[in-house]
């Protein structure tokens, strides 16, 4: 395992760079396309919505696509349990996600963009649209093509998943596709589509401004740059935090925790729960443990099961119903450990459970119940007492 | 009622007639009439030449297109985790106890709908809630008092936002 990084804060994100008049943009537009590809993978940049595409990688392929009509969204669905990073972005310095989007629309093609923004932050609209009357106001100034447009969530959780979002854009029910054919092949109206997290734009934009070679000496090898985490629940600090990646989480507790940490949940309801005899061998970046961001604390007056039994609930709700592994898997789940808890099944229906959610991991269809189990087992393994007593 | 059919017309000249209009001409609906009624998705239907049960059967889909009555302000009560552990029940406790209704349901007079809602986006501020797009953080049950004070008292209230 790559030693540790120690606990680095960094202040580039919500740093004083944000322009009004676009430069970095001005500055983009002027360079050759391949060129910048070339710099956004030379910097290792990586997804920062949870699941870690190299965003290089994918602009090269939509860029490699043939035909003119191609589009890019800005995943601003921020539904993730624990999550509120984005929310600060987009009040905070939308410019830089902005410009982001626009150095990809250069780069790709595409002259449609949208943002995909959760009904949850309809509050954030008028801002938005305002900074977004802006941006084109500059774009005609620069005689740069590009028009973006705010698409609103419903209240969804599964219209974060990229192809679920794409049918929601078009109108329809937000149940994800089957992939391959992946949106950059065929995505928004079944033409190549970029879809990426809000924070991955920015540092997109962050790495035409500073260059590969700044952005480069922020993380490890395996994680660079710096990501902002959602900090939450037992801790004296919540809030958004920029950290380096590729820290141990025993030094996050210590700047983090409350002196009584007994666990914290990476990534969300759908990421794992690491108890505290784990919190130094475990790093936080893609060459440990991947995190969309979200980090929940749980001090040792807390109980486990009922931790459990709230992320359960959730994808119980949030599930589309659309796959019967996840649909009836869900359900199973939460019935199951509430019978256990009641005495009404043994201890021993646990293991039964386990394999249910392994099961749920190989046949859904989405990530959503792909991701189920790994709540689930990390937590029901490591407090076995607490989901039979 | 029967002016529903110019208004779901005027929406349809607003945002368009493609199937990817539906969804922000539902959204709109839904904020105005606090209510997608069977009307409205037929009329809706007519114009974007779809079938009624295509339109139900997409709105049906999101939690927030409501096809049953809400009150004009709709209340949402974050209840995900740490929620729970913030005090989320004692502000649901005090909301049930102002309104005399209890979660799921809406007071006699149609202002207020009591609903609770997964994760909103504020777990660093708990308890959390929205009152239709606005949201309401650090909750106690003395704000709550004064929050739905203020919504009593003159339908609007801009004083209590809690965003910093
Ligand atoms: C159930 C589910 C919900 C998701 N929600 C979000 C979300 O709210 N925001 C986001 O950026 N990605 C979300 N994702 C990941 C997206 O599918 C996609 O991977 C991401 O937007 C790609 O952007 P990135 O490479 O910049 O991270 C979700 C995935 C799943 C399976
Ligand atoms: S895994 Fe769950 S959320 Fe995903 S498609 Fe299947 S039922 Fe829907
Ligand atoms: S737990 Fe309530 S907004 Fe996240």
């Amino acid at each position: 395992m790559a030693p540790s990084n120690g606990l680095k804060r960094v202040d580039v994100i919500f740093g004083a760079y944000a322009s009004t008049k676009y430069l970095i943009l001005q500055k983009s537009i002027r360079r050759e396309k391949q060129e910048i590809i070339q710099d956004i993978i030379d910097s290792g940049l990586r997804g920062r919505g949870g699941a870690g595409f190299p965003t290089g990688l994918k602009w090269k392929f939509a860029a490699a696509q043939p035909g003119n009509e191609k589009y890019v969204i800005c995943n601003a669905d921020e539904g993730e349990p624990g999550t509120f990073k984005d929310r600060e972005i987009l009040m905070k310095v939308p410019q830089k996600m902005i410009s982001g989007m626009a150095i990809c629309a250069y780069v790709i093609g595409a002259t449609k963009a949208y943002i995909y923004l959760r009904g949850e932050y309809q509050f954030m609209v008028p801002d938005l649209q305002m900074e977004l009357d802006n941006f084109h106001e500059q774009a005609r100034e620069m005689n740069f093509d590009l028009t973006i447009e705010l698409r609103m969530g419903s209240g969804a959780y599964v219209c974060g998943e990229e192809t679920a979002l794409i049918e929601s854009m078009e109108g329809k029910r937000g149940e994800p596709r089957n992939k391959p054919p992946f949106p950059v092949v065929e995505g928004f109206h079944g033409k190549p589509t970029v879809v990426n997290n809000v924070e991955t734009f920015v540092n997109a934009n962050m790495i035409c401004r500073i260059g590969v070679e700044e952005f480069i000496k922020l993380g490890t090898q395996d994680s660079r740059g710096s990501k902002l985490f959602s900090i939450s629940g037992d801790t004296p600090k919540a809030g958004v935090h920029e950290l380096e990646l590729g820290m141990k989480l025993s030094d996050f507790v210590a700047e983090f925790g409350d002196d009584d940490t007994k666990a914290v949940q990476v990534g969300g309801a759908a990421g794992f729960c690491v108890p505290r005899k784990k919190f130094d061998s475990t790093i936080i970046g893609f060459e440990g443990m991947p995190t969309g961001g979200s980090m929940m604390l749980f001090n040792s007056s807390r109980s486990m099961y009922h931790v459990l039994h709230n992320y359960l609930e959730f994808f119980e709700e949030e599930s589309c119903g659309q796959c019967t592994p996840c649909r009836v898997g869900c359900q199973q789940l939460l019935l199951g450990i509430e019978a256990i808890k009641r005495q009404e099944r043994p201890a021993s229906y646990l293991n039964q459970l386990l394999k249910l959610s392994e099961t749920m991991k190989i046949a859904s269809k989405c990530g959503l119940g792909q991701s189920v189990a790994n709540s689930f087992s990390s937590i029901v393994e490591n407090y076995v007492e607490e989901m039979i007593y | 009622m029967n002016q529903i059919q110019p208004y779901v017309r005027s929406l349809a000249d607003k945002y368009g007639r493609e199937r990817e209009c539906l969804l922000p001409i539902l959204q709109e609906i839904v904020a105005t009439e606090h209510v997608l009624s069977q009307d409205a998705m037929v009329e809706v239907a007519k114009e974007l030449n779809l079938s009624a049960a295509e339109v139900y059967g997409t709105a049906s889909f999101y939690s927030f297109l409501n096809t049953k009555p809400h009150g004009k302000y709709v209340i949402r009560v974050c209840k995900s985790i740490v929620a729970e552990m913030k005090g989320k029940k004692e502000i649901v406790d005090k909301l049930c106890d102002i309104l005399k209704i209890r979660v799921g349901e809406t007071t006699p007079d149609g202002r207020f709908t009591l609903l609770e809602t997964n994760d909103i986006g504020w777990s660093d501020q708990e308890p959390s809630m929205l009152i239709n797009e606005k949201p309401y953080t650090y909750l106690t049950p003395e704000k709550i008092v004064q929050i739905i004070a203020g919504y009593q008292a003159n339908g609007k209230s801009n004083n209590h936002q809690q965003i910093n």
